[in-house]
């Protein structure tokens, strides 16, 4: 495969693809494309231009209430033009956002995609295996939604045997004061040495302000 | 003429190789120095609980050295790291199938707390679906102090009446 410069695929990706539109972007070229032809679009950059690694699948909540509400967004590589890309297409659904699955393009995607659907609740068409990553199997929320508290909600165990045993629930942790974060400026000072809560618009207090 | 034996006391030079003791203090100093661990690793604290085993530390010298990987045959639950709501019920069912009498240690500040972790998908402590024994402060907690809470629970076994249950 031939090594593709960041002019080139631009052009050519516009070319082949009018549909695409540039993508603001403060590192690497970036697209948007419609859902629809997401997937053509990922092929080509792979089988023509030389993407032979998915770097990361994932999604964007725009908050409730926006429409189009979610957007996922594929990052590509190319080990032999050293050059990144990003494709992102917005999903037609604001509830139930469904997109293809490229597993069949990059095995690497299974992962991506799983957790992408186990955190955002994006669908993918046709993955092998859509399966919870990280939290468990029939666990009701997806917990990187804007909508869903920093703290979590009570849910039950997924173990109803355990649950009764214990007498035990998913609780929301105590966020004690939070969100915490830690300076972004990186300098050491011993007073401020403890990560603070910055933003305190919202906590376990006061809820999230709505997306308008 | 034979002489009706009057010693009421044992006598050792009849007796042999016999101790007299109280029940309780023998089981209890067998349970004490027979600990066998079960090692719940589930982060970074496990890490130091495998270096606990090792030569430096030498948890053998407690007699603890007898890693269990199988609950039947383990009675002391360290539970070492983050547990997360969908290890919780899985940490749950292994000490359910631990014979008793069973002790559990909380390894660390995740396992007795939650640790930094205020997110929805860390147990706030694995007291909540276990009983704790013994915790041990840290992030991870150094392989001593991991010996001073196996000291601290062998003390509270070593005290704790054995048979109390059984004929109370």
């Amino acid at each position: 495969m031939t090594a593709p410069a960041a002019a080139d695929v631009t052009s050519a990706l516009q070319a082949k693809f009018p549909s695409a539109t540039s993508r603001p972007s403060v590192d690497h070229p970036a697209f948007n494309v419609p859902m629809s032809e997401a997937k053509t679009v990922l092929q080509w950059l792979r089988d023509e231009q030389g993407f032979d690694f998915m770097n990361d699948v994932t999604g964007i909540d725009w908050a409730e209430g926006a429409s189009p509400r979610f957007t996922t967004v594929w990052h590509l590589y190319s080990t032999t033009g050293h050059l990144y890309i990003r494709v992102a297409a917005d999903n037609a659904d604001d509830e139930n956002p469904v997109a293809p699955s490229v597993v069949d393009l990059w095995p690497a995607a299974n992962w991506h995609e799983r957790e992408c659907w186990d955190l955002m609740g994006i669908k993918f068409d046709g993955h092998p295996d859509l399966r919870r990553i990280l939290m468990w199997e029939g666990y009701p929320h997806h917990p990187l939604r804007k909508e869903f508290p920093l703290a979590g909600i009570e849910t039950e165990l997924p173990d109803l045997e355990v649950a009764a045993e214990t007498q035990a629930k998913a609780i929301a942790a105590p966020m004690a004061g939070g969100p915490f974060v830690a300076s972004s400026k990186g300098e050491m000072n011993l007073t401020e040495a403890e990560p603070r809560a910055k933003d305190e618009s919202w906590n376990e207090k006061k809820p999230k302000p709505h997306a308008d | 003429m034979v002489t009706p034996n009057t010693d009421v006391a044992y006598d050792s030079k009849i007796e042999g190789d016999i101790v007299v003791s109280r029940l309780d203090a023998v089981v209890n100093w067998i349970r004490t120095n027979s600990m066998w661990p079960m090692p719940m690793g589930l982060a970074c604290c496990a890490i130091e609980l495998m270096a606990v085993g090792g030569p430096k530390f030498d948890i053998a010298r407690f007699g603890a050295e007898v890693m269990r990987f199988s609950p039947r045959q383990s009675d002391c639950m360290i539970v070492a790291g983050t547990v997360t709501y969908k290890m919780a019920p899985h940490l749950r069912r292994i000490y359910d199938q631990m014979a008793e009498p069973k002790w559990v240690i909380a390894m660390g500040a995740c396992a007795s707390s939650g640790g930094m972790y205020r997110s929805y998908a860390t147990l706030q402590g694995v007291d909540r679906i276990v009983p704790v024994d013994v915790y041990v402060s840290g992030c991870p907690p150094r392989p001593e102090a991991l010996l001073d809470a196996l000291v601290k629970l062998q003390d509270k076994v070593r005290k704790t009446p054995s048979f109390k249950k059984n004929f109370a």
